[in-house]
């Protein structure tokens, strides 16, 4: 399986021959640039063409992150695996309404079953569980648009989100779900998994023929990779609230992995290592696949949703999304 | 002439198709569209490098004609074809054997050769009419399958585990 790098230190990438180098003040190691697929930025690096156009020439992402961690923006190379084909019947999905519930439905269904099942084992939230059920069996057969999807989705996410106040230390209450800017520490660690899980997955859907603008859930003008958005939904709660919990839980992450400034509250670099460290496990984490009889990691997952959603679009097979069975 | 064999002869594709038309019918159509994961398989990458460092002395390596055929090898009056391994060697025939009909349409007269360096073997191929027959079902074959709005389904063979395609047709 071809490898994510994360940098969270400074220095520069440099090419040199053909051999690519993170050098820092104090070393100088080269990276196995055949085996990369994508290299998470969180560092201060410089970089300069040279190295640009090498790690193209091996259609290895780069994905920048700033100075507090949130997600600035990706180097994507020119994208190999083009088909007009695919793309057209992308877009045929998301023009017929019918069509594009189908697809935002199976999203969000996707993501309400991976919530349900991370609240599942813990006694404390299972007043939480039965008020998502209900909320969800209510609302799910009444959907007649986009925003009453997204809508019924908001409500389901409150009381997800809600929940937490009872399983998580106490240091982590959260009064509720905030973005741009997350001003507490619980807050800052959901955006900051998300916004890895968001480049992740394009990173998957580069490697397929899916054009990743043409979405159905978010609208394809919300953000530029906004079809990301929508196989994120299955994996935020799949992965990163699950990687969240157990950092709090075990307290591996505190509240000493925090910064402050003005109104913002984000990770600190040590906090970040500790965190996409165990993100990195998680990923790599493999589970058998019933059908292919193989170990597929998680992030072989996030591949093979691309995949189904290929063969939805051409006619192959109805698409049908993952819910994790183990 | 009679107009169905014109028609025939306008019918072009690249090699590979008609290998794959031998291997997997599903794998033509998909590639036809360019649906392709060839370049993510440490199989493909394989055969590649073993396309470029078999037979480093022959000069004509790699021949394009007209922007559609890619001849591996040219050499001794002979078209040759360089392969893994002989495990698909009817798909790997038929493709030397339209090598051999496409020149022959262009009045080239060429034995065929199948190179099989990991096995240390080779295949001497000669055009015959049953063969040059074969080739023409082939070629409306490809086309009809590949002007179909979807994809034939996936059907589970030996090979599928080996192929680039694996996880996309059953995942």
């Amino acid at each position: 399986m071809q490898k994510t790098l994360y940098i969270t230190s400074n220095g520069r990438l440099r090419r040199k021959d053909n051999t690519l180098y993170f050098e820092t003040e104090t070393e100088k190691r080269s990276i196995d640039i055949e085996n990369i697929e994508q290299i998470h930025i969180f560092g201060e690096v410089d970089l300069n063409t040279k190295a640009l156009n090498y790690i193209s020439q091996y259609g290895i992402i780069l994905h920048f992150y700033n100075y507090y961690g949130f997600y600035a923006g990706s180097f994507v190379p020119r994208k190999k695996s083009v088909s007009g084909d695919v793309v057209v019947r992308q877009a045929l999905h998301y023009l017929d309404k019918e069509k594009r519930i189908f697809l935002a439905y199976c999203f969000v269904e996707s993501a309400v079953y991976h919530m349900m099942r991370n609240l599942r084992e813990r006694k404390e939230a299972e007043a939480f569980l039965n008020a998502i059920e209900d909320e969800w069996e209510n609302g799910r057969f009444n959907i007649s648009s986009i925003s009453e999807l997204m809508g019924l989705e908001g409500r389901v996410r409150n009381i997800y989100y809600s929940s937490f106040n009872q399983f998580l230390p106490e240091d982590f209450y959260m009064e509720k779900r905030e973005k741009r800017p997350p001003t507490n520490p619980i807050n800052a660690l959901i955006s900051f998994g998300n916004s890895l899980i968001y480049s992740t997955v394009l990173t998957e859907i580069y490697h397929t023929q899916l054009d990743p603008s043409i979405s159905f859930l978010h609208e394809p003008s919300e953000k530029r990779f906004s079809l990301s958005l929508d196989i994120s939904e299955i994996f935020k709660p799949l992965i990163v609230d699950s990687v969240i919990f157990k950092l709090l839980n075990n307290r591996q992450i505190t509240l000493e992995h925090f910064d402050e400034d003005l109104n913002y509250c984000y990770l600190n670099q040590e906090g970040r290592k500790i965190f996409i460290n165990e993100l990195r496990n998680k990923l790599e984490t493999t589970v058998r696949h019933r059908q292919l009889n193989r170990n597929v990691s998680y992030k072989g997952y996030i591949r093979l949703e691309c995949y189904k959603l290929i063969k939805h679009f051409i006619g192959d097979q109805v698409y049908s999304p993952l819910k994790a069975w183990w | 002439m009679p107009e169905e064999i014109q028609e025939l002869q306008d019918l072009k594709f690249q090699g590979i198709k008609i290998n794959y038309l031998y291997v997997c019918k599903r794998k033509l159509w998909l590639f036809s569209k360019n649906i392709t994961f060839e370049n993510q398989s440490d199989k493909v990458l394989l055969g590649r490098i073993l396309h470029e460092y078999s037979y480093p002395k022959e000069e004509t390596k790699e021949v394009l004609i007209d922007n559609l055929i890619m001849i591996d090898i040219l050499s001794d009056g002979a078209v040759r074809e360089v392969k893994y391994s002989s495990k698909m060697k009817e798909a790997d025939i038929m493709q030397v054997m339209y090598y051999l009909y496409y020149l022959k349409q262009k009045g080239i007269e060429k034995q065929g050769v199948i190179n099989y360096p990991k096995e240390r073997r080779k295949e001497t191929l000669q055009l015959t009419p049953e063969y040059e027959q074969k080739v023409k079902e082939a070629l409306s074959e490809i086309e009809e399958i590949t002007s179909q709005a979807t994809p034939p389904p996936a059907t589970k063979q030996k090979v599928c585990k080996s192929c680039a395609y694996f996880e996309f047709c059953w995942g």
